[in-house]
Formats: structure tokens, sequence, C-alpha cells
């Protein structure tokens, strides 16, 4: 146990990401507290942030030991979770069909590209106006947003797959359903896990959009809460929790995708 | 030359098959006329200038693709025709040239995926049919790993078997030890003639490797090139099971000699052919 905490702290590449974390740290500070440069006047130093969130009173009422802190983060994964959960299932689905029968893609494809353009905000006036209620409103623009990245890239997924292993399949006797499932399923997933990541991405973006414009409680709309507010240390501690949560969303998708593609995992000796 | 096959299925019979690809095109004619038998059990060997159409004949056999004219019957049935083409099945079975087990299934889920989905064996009987075919060739400690963790040497054996366990009236090979160096070359052909032995199947398998094809042919086919006649029939007569040092004695050489000056022909044709389409 010992042994390996001290083989992990001897990894160079551990030395280099608390290097790198330093000096953006160390940048930071030298331009808002040290040089004090005109634009950066009211920009709070590191050492602000991490007083404001660490604080047992804030100033504006939001730290790790308040409870407000915690029902904004709580909103935003709910959000967030439902929405991402959504569109994976439905994204995954209607990429693998797609991919799948040449027919449907006839039909589907040209609809689905002139939608995926269209900036996930745009569709907050009709969401608002046809669906019930602001909380369904701001899951839809996430939904949106992380639905096509997963289409599209589940469907390049399947066309990845060597027009091979269909033709051996069907020597094997594959009616077209396991070819569904042990072919088109399987080949594509490493696609699929890109997609999710990417997915996964653009929803928390949009969250915040989202929160900022028609949200109610959530971390975007706290954000833009303490801006007009003036309490700028909150702010950029919301922020961090934002990047805190973005990364470990994307590395639980990674976690998943080396369950599900031990196969992969293998190839590259791990 | 024995044929050992013990039910007699599978005779392949070509009579006068023509494939022309986008035929109101670019018009590509990459059969034509091509016919030859063989028989029930017999291990055919397909050789040819690339590109002359050998793989477009094996498509038609494994019903992957159509002809243009002239028909292909298999044990008396007609199998594909311009009017008739029957789908894939497990009674003619391919192993590719670049190789296809499936990445996402281990050894023994690759082999036994032919006898599950046709659902004509149980899990537990065809795990251990799978094993015991591994293990007859000395290949029972991989049946855990995934094809990209073995060597291209042992994939092909893997394919070869995963084909096998079904129990095919023709295996269809398509140039598959290419790439694979001489060493490796001499293993594969000690183990297909293994198998070949054992099993009686008709065998279809394409080449460029002469040495190849004669070691393991009842006969050599030689094709011409494009558009892919039969330009000679070579049969082998080197006792079976074939053992490496038939490769020193007199008919081996003279058979070789043979084979060599027909290809030698037909390369010199496709060479002159692609110089004029250069030019």
């Amino acid at each position: 146990m010992i042994d390996r905490i001290r083989t992990g702290l001897a990894n160079p590449q551990l030395h280099r990401a608390v290097v790198g974390i330093l000096l953006f740290l160390g940048l930071w500070y030298l331009l808002t507290a040290v040089l004090q440069l005109p634009r950066f006047k009211l920009i709070p130093d590191p050492l602000q942030v991490i007083k404001e969130w660490f604080s047992l009173e804030p100033l504006s009422g939001r730290s790790l030991f308040t409870k407000t802190y915690y029902v904004d983060i709580a909103y935003s994964i709910a959000r967030t979770l439902t929405a991402f959960g959504l569109a994976t299932f439905m994204g995954v689905t209607l990429g693998l069909f797609m991919g799948w029968s040449r027919i449907f893609y006839d039909f589907s494809f040209p609809v689905l590209e002139i939608l995926r353009p269209m900036p996930p905000l745009s569709w907050i006036p009709l969401a608002v106006l046809i669906l019930p209620g602001v909380e369904v409103a701001v899951i839809t623009v996430i939904f949106i947003a992380a639905f096509f990245a997963t289409v599209l890239n589940t469907l390049l997924g399947v066309f990845s797959i060597d027009r091979n292993y269909f033709l051996a399949a069907k020597c094997l006797g594959s009616r077209p359903k396991d070819i569904f499932f042990n072919i088109v399923v399987p080949g594509s997933l490493p696609f699929v896990f890109t997609g999710l990541q990417i997915g996964m991405g653009i929803a928390w973006m949009s969250l915040v959009a989202g929160e900022i414009i028609v949200g109610q409680r959530g971390l975007g709309y706290a954000i833009y809460e303490g801006y007009s507010l003036y309490q700028y240390a909150q702010v950029i501690c919301y922020m961090f929790t934002l990047g805190i949560l973005g990364y470990a969303s994307s590395a639980a998708i990674r976690a998943v995708g080396r369950k599900l593609m031990a196969w992969e995992a293998r190839k590259r000796g791990a | 030359m024995a044929i050992n096959n013990q039910n007699g299925y599978g005779a392949i019979s070509i009579r006068k098959v023509g494939k022309i690809y986008d035929p109101e095109g670019v018009h590509v004619e990459a059969m034509r006329d091509c016919s030859f038998e063989i028989a029930a059990g017999e291990f055919a060997v397909i050789v040819g200038p690339s590109g002359c159409g050998k793989t477009t004949l094996l498509n038609a056999i494994a019903g992957f693709d159509t002809i243009t004219s002239g028909e292909i019957y298999l044990d008396e049935e007609l199998i594909s025709s311009p009017r008739k083409q029957i789908k894939p099945d497990v009674d003619r079975m391919v192993v590719f040239q670049n190789g296809a087990l499936f990445p996402w299934k281990t050894v023994v889920e690759n082999i036994t995926y032919g006898p599950l989905v046709q659902r004509k064996m149980k899990k537990p009987e065809a795990m251990d049919a799978a094993r015991d075919m591994l293990s007859k060739v000395g290949l029972n400690e991989i049946e855990d790993k995934y094809p990209e963790e073995l060597s291209s040497g042992v994939q092909r054996r893997v394919e070869i078997l995963r084909a096998l366990i079904n129990k095919p009236k023709v295996v269809m090979l398509d140039e598959p030890f290419r790439g694979l160096d001489a060493i490796a070359k001499t293993v594969m052909h000690e183990f297909l003639v293994q198998i070949f032995c054992t099993a009686s199947n008709t065998m279809f398998f394409i080449t460029h490797d002469l040495d190849e094809a004669i070691f393991l042919g009842h006969k050599v086919v030689i094709m011409t090139t494009r558009p892919a006649q039969v330009k000679k029939i070579v049969t082998v007569n080197l006792p079976w099971p074939r053992e490496h040092h038939l490769k020193g004695s007199e008919t081996y050489l003279d058979l070789k000699r043979e084979v060599l000056e027909a290809v030698h022909e037909e390369a010199k044709k496709a060479f002159e052919a692609g110089e004029r389409e250069m030019a």
C-alpha cells in the first residue's frame, strides 16, 4: 500500500500536472494581485476565491459550508443527468438504426442535418412555449445539445464497422437481429463513447446558458446572480465547481467505456 | 490422390460463369466463360494475376455478389445464375483476406458464435466443442483472449476453426496467409493439412503463392488475366498427408515448373495490359 503511494508520488506525470496547476495559479495571482492591471482590477485573486469558497460565513452566502451551495449543485446535476440520460438513450438508439437501415437513414438524415447546426439556445423560445414549466425548458435545451453529438457519433460508429464483419456474420447464420446486437452495437461502441464525452461537455455548457436565461436555482443561475450582486469571488468558485463536475462526469464516462470495451483496453495493453 | 470425403457433399460446378461490373457505365469484365469442376472433398487452389477476378468468383459462390452469365451448382443445386442468387449460408464458409474475427468477442466467443446464433447447440455444448477444437491444434491457452492480442497467424487459425465448427460443405479462403512470413506460413500449412485430413470439407483456396498452391492442393486452377478464364488445371499427384520433405521431390519441382510457366505467361500479359493502361 505504502509502496503504491510512493510509486504514485514518484510518477513524473503527476509532477508535471502539479507544476502546470501551480503555474496557472501563479499567473492568475500575478495578473490580479501583483500587477493589478487595469482590466483585472475587479477580478479576485486566487486567495480571495479560496477564502470565499472555504468560508464559514461567506459574503455571497454560498460556500462549501452552506446548504445553498449543495442545493445549487444538486439542481444542476439533476438537470444535466436527466437531459444527458435522455439524449444518450434516444441518440444512441436513433444513431444505431440510422446506421443499420439505409432506408431509415435516407428518411432521417436530411432532417437531422438541418436541425443539428441550430444552436441549442435558439430552442429556448419554442421550449418555453411548448413545454410546461421552466424546468422542462432548461432540460430540453441541454438535451438538444447532447443529443446531436450522440446521434452523429453513433452513426459514424456504425459506418466505421468493417464490411467483412457483416459478411462473416451472415455466413455464420445470423439473422438481422443477431447482426444488430453482435456487430452493429459492439462495433460502434468506441465512437458512441467519444460522442458521449462530447455530449457531456456540451451538456454542461448549455446548462449554464439555460439556467442564466430561464432558470431558477442551479450553478449557472447563481453565477449570474453573483455577477449582478458584485460577488465575483463566488462567481469564480462556482466556475471551478462546474469544471470539477465536468471533469468527474467525463472520467465516469471513460470508466464505463473501459468496462464495456474490454477488447479496446487490452489492445492498448492496459 | 485420395480425396477423403465421407459424406460426399460439397461438389462445386462452375459453368460458363461471367461477371461484368457496371455494364451500363464503366463496363469492367471480370470473368468470361469460366468453367471448372471441384469434386466433393477436394482441395482446389485458385491462382492467377492480381485483380483477375478470383475474388469475384468466391463472392458469387459465397452469395455476396451476383454473376451476369453462367451458372454455379453446389451438389447439383443451382446456387447462382443471373436470375438466381442464394444468400450466404452456413454450408459455405468464408475466411477473409484481412481476417474478420469479431474484435469485441474473445476467441471462444468467436468460435461458438455460429452454432449459437443458428441454435444448433446450447452454450455449454458449444463451449466444449470450441475448447476441444482449440486443444486439438494446441491453442487451448488462448480461449479468453481477444483477437487483437494474438499474432495474425494465430488469428487466422482461430478464424478457420470458427468456420469449421459449423461443418460447412465448402470452406473458401481468400489469400488467408497473405502478409505472414515464410516461417509462419509453414506452420499454417501444416495446420491446414492437419484439419483438412480430419474434416471432410471441400476447399476453395485463393492464393498468389505457388509453393502454397502445390503443397496444399489436389488441383491448381490457373486463371488468365482479366477477364478471368481457366488457363490450365494442374493435378497435383503428391501423397496425403502432405509433408514438408515433399517440397524437395522431383515430382514437386516438375509441378512447380509447370505452374510457374503458366502463371508467368499470364503475369506478363497482365503487366503489358497494365503498361497499355498507363500509356
